[in-house]
């Protein structure tokens, strides 16, 4: 079953308990947490206060984490008679929607983490959890999920306040590359080699697991057009080819960029190769734009043979889903670009599910958007010549991206590389 | 001058057993018993100058001698015990009356929560100690301190023979504790060394210790311990304390002494 999986590598198994008292002097606490070490838990010690004076008393609460219910059961059961009590625990509460899109006062904000309501007494797992959403129950059912405020309706039940809601913080992933630390360290400073190396190995492993059809296999890359300008245009188009990414989010300009280099050799009106401004150059996009329009899709357009090489070819060819989500500057927009940005991100979260690395290069917007509907346990990359993308990713709650200050063209011509593209 | 609460052996016997001591084989000579009770009582009220508050022994309750277990006493105050064991929880009504109808406030503790009175809650003036695991709920001791505003530290008894605080630590009037450190954990071992100085600690030897010396009544300067505890008696009178050794092995057969048998009231 898919949640003893979850558990055993999230270690979810988990009780609270409270201990009060004199139990600092007495040694108690200290007593109660060696016990939970010496038979193979873990803690988090929480609201601890201590006693001013010698006759106040001194409080802690402890979370309990195991690997296993047994083995939960049985620290319980060695703590209790030094007084450490299981936190009282009720369901979750819940409230009806009042109205088509808006949530009940009081609503639950999600974090990004794995995250457990309690219904009917069973600690059930919230599915697709994602920051800054709701909670829908079906207490019949048993089930929840995190949906958005803007996708609920009058009657549904959404939980409110925090109590029977379970938060669980990160495991250390077995591996042991960057992706263990899952921290947002950004510097420009810092050797890119090996960064880029565990990156390409995560995604050679990927590949293998996604050819076995095997669960949350799939490679994320969202881009911005400076993956075009830069040059790294031949070197993604080379890593869908060869099946190392399984989904594109980008907006107007990476395709519409991608196919002008295709038809015009440039990329905003500079010819790639020569890396001069061409006559009349600017209007290439335009052109490139309006050309798509009439043919009616990228798809027809790549499978009609007009467009040939490039990242919008390879994903057609591959049948890599692409998601566009438009902006307010676009020109045109190319067909296929979602210009509701409210159903652009429907459409990006509806693809998210499945999704095992996240690779977010060079767009500040997409970047964001995309890290902002990933859960927690999905490892990312943010790669920007600008400091502050990745900075600001971490800003906004998504901590366990890595932060690659470089260039894109060279993230993904190295990562190529090491994948076995000749240079 | 200090009072002690008492009740005659009548009907001391081995009734049923819930401590190691206690074997329904190993029958009580009750004359015995009577003589040995008696010879306590005249040392604490003679020589100790103790006023003695008698109850009344009730037929089949062959446990009310051991008084020390009727509650705790603080000031005008009585918390009356909740036994573990049913076979003694018939007596906790008696003890409530007698203090019921010797003016005190009686308080229990909540209900579901074990707590055996002065065998598992002693103390200095300032900090007390409370022994749970056996017998008594760590639970009770949070609720306690609070009512009483005193530091309560508890300590695990990990020895089923030294099943109440009061078989295996005495508080001594000057400060110093009379205690058989084995029957404590490591954490319990430490936490009495923090608050008690080693030059004030007094270990008694195991032999001793099985004998019940540490479950002896200190009043003043005077301390009442069983008889065949020498060791423990010297170390006393280097203290200055004045020992008196009484032969109380017919109790012994049911896991008391001389502190089992009385419960200080001031």
């Amino acid at each position: 079953m898919a949640q003893d999986t979850a558990s055993e590598t999230m270690g979810l198994f988990q009780e609270t308990v409270l201990i009060s008292g004199h139990i600092i002097d007495s040694l108690l606490l200290a007593k109660v947490l060696d016990i939970i070490l010496m038979m193979g838990g873990t803690f988090d010690l929480e609201d601890v206060h201590i006693g001013k004076t010698r006759e106040e008393p001194s409080r802690a609460r402890i979370v309990i984490r195991t690997t296993s219910k047994e083995l939960l059961d049985d620290i319980l059961k060695a703590i209790q008679p030094h007084g450490a009590s299981v936190e009282r625990e009720a369901d979750c509460r819940t409230a009806d929607v009042p109205a088509d899109g808006v949530f009940p006062d009081d609503f639950y904000a999600t974090t990004h983490l794995p995250t457990h309501v309690r219904l009917n007494g069973q600690w059930v797992e919230v599915d697709r959890i994602e920051m800054d959403l709701g909670i829908l129950v079906d207490e019949r059912a048993s089930v929840a999920r995190a949906v958005p405020m803007g996708e609920v309706r009058r009657g549904d039940r959404i939980v409110v306040g925090r109590e029977g809601v379970r938060v669980s913080p990160l495991q250390r992933p077995r591996e042991r590359d960057i992706f263990g630390f899952m921290e947002s360290q950004v510097s420009a400073e810092r050797p890119h080699g090996h960064v880029i190396a565990d990156i390409a190995a995560r995604m050679r492993q990927m590949r293998d697991r996604y050819r076995r059809g095997q669960a949350d296999s799939k490679v994320l890359l969202a881009g911005g057009p400076a993956i075009i300008h830069a040059g790294g245009r031949e070197a993604l188009a080379w890593l869908i080819e060869q099946g190392f990414v399984h989904l594109l989010f980008c907006g107007n300009a990476l395709a519409a960029h991608d196919m002008e280099a295709d038809l015009y050799g440039t990329s905003l009106g500079y010819g790639l190769t020569a890396g001069r401004a061409v006559p009349h150059g600017h209007e290439h996009h335009l052109r490139t734009i309006n050309r798509i329009r009439s043919i009616g899709s990228i798809e027809a357009a790549v499978t009609s043979g007009v467009v040939k090489q490039g990242i919008m070819a390879a994903c057609v060819r591959q049948g890599v889903p692409v998601v566009m989500a438009g902006t307010i500057r676009d020109d045109g927009p190319l067909p296929g670009v979602i210009t509701d940005s409210v159903r652009a991100q429907s459409a990006m979260r509806a693809a998210v599910p499945g999704v095992g690395l996240a690779l977010l290069v060079a767009s500040t917007l997409h970047s964001v958007a995309t890290g902002n509907l990933l859960p927690a346990t999905v490892p990312t990359v943010c790669v920007d010549v600008n400091p502050s993308v990745p900075t600001k990713l971490a800003d906004r709650g998504s901590f366990q991206a890595v932060g690659l200050v470089m260039d894109a063209a060279s993230f993904l011509s190295e990562v190529a590389r090491i994948l076995g593209r000749s240079a | 001058m200090s009072r002690l609460l008492v009740c005659p052996p009548d009907f001391f016997e081995i009734e049923y057993e819930i401590n190691p001591w206690m074997r329904l084989s190993n029958r009580v000579n009750h004359e015995r018993a009577v003589l040995q009770w008696h010879g306590l009582m005249s040392v604490v009220e003679k020589d100790l100058g103790v006023v003695l508050e008698r109850m009344t022994p009730i037929t089949g309750l062959p446990d009310l001698v051991f008084t020390a277990n009727a509650g705790v006493v603080v000031g005008r105050t009585a918390v009356v015990s909740r036994f573990r064991y049913p076979e003694r929880q018939r007596e906790e009504a008696h003890f409530e009356n007698w203090f019921r109808g010797h003016g005190y406030d009686v308080v229990t503790v909540e209900e579901g929560l074990c707590f055996e009175g002065a065998g598992d809650l002693l103390g200095f003036p300032e900090c007390w100690f409370g022994g749970y695991r056996q017998r008594s709920d760590i639970r009770a001791f949070p609720v306690l301190s609070e009512r009483f505003h005193r530091e309560i530290i508890p300590l695990e008894l990990v020895d089923t023979r030294f099943y109440h605080l009061d078989t295996c630590f005495c508080p001594l009037s000057g400060g110093e504790l009379l205690y058989f450190q084995p029957a404590f954990d490591p954490y319990g071992q430490i936490a009495i060394a923090e608050r008690i100085p080693n030059e004030r600690r007094l270990s008694v030897p195991e032999d001793e210790a099985l004998r019940f010396a540490c479950n002896a009544v200190c009043v003043g300067k005077h301390v009442v311990l069983p008889a065949g505890c020498p060791t423990t008696e010297r170390l006393l009178q280097e203290r200055s304390y004045q020992t008196h050794s009484v032969p109380l092995d017919e109790f012994m057969k049911s896991g008391g002494s001389a502190k089992c048998l009385t419960l200080a009231l001031d």
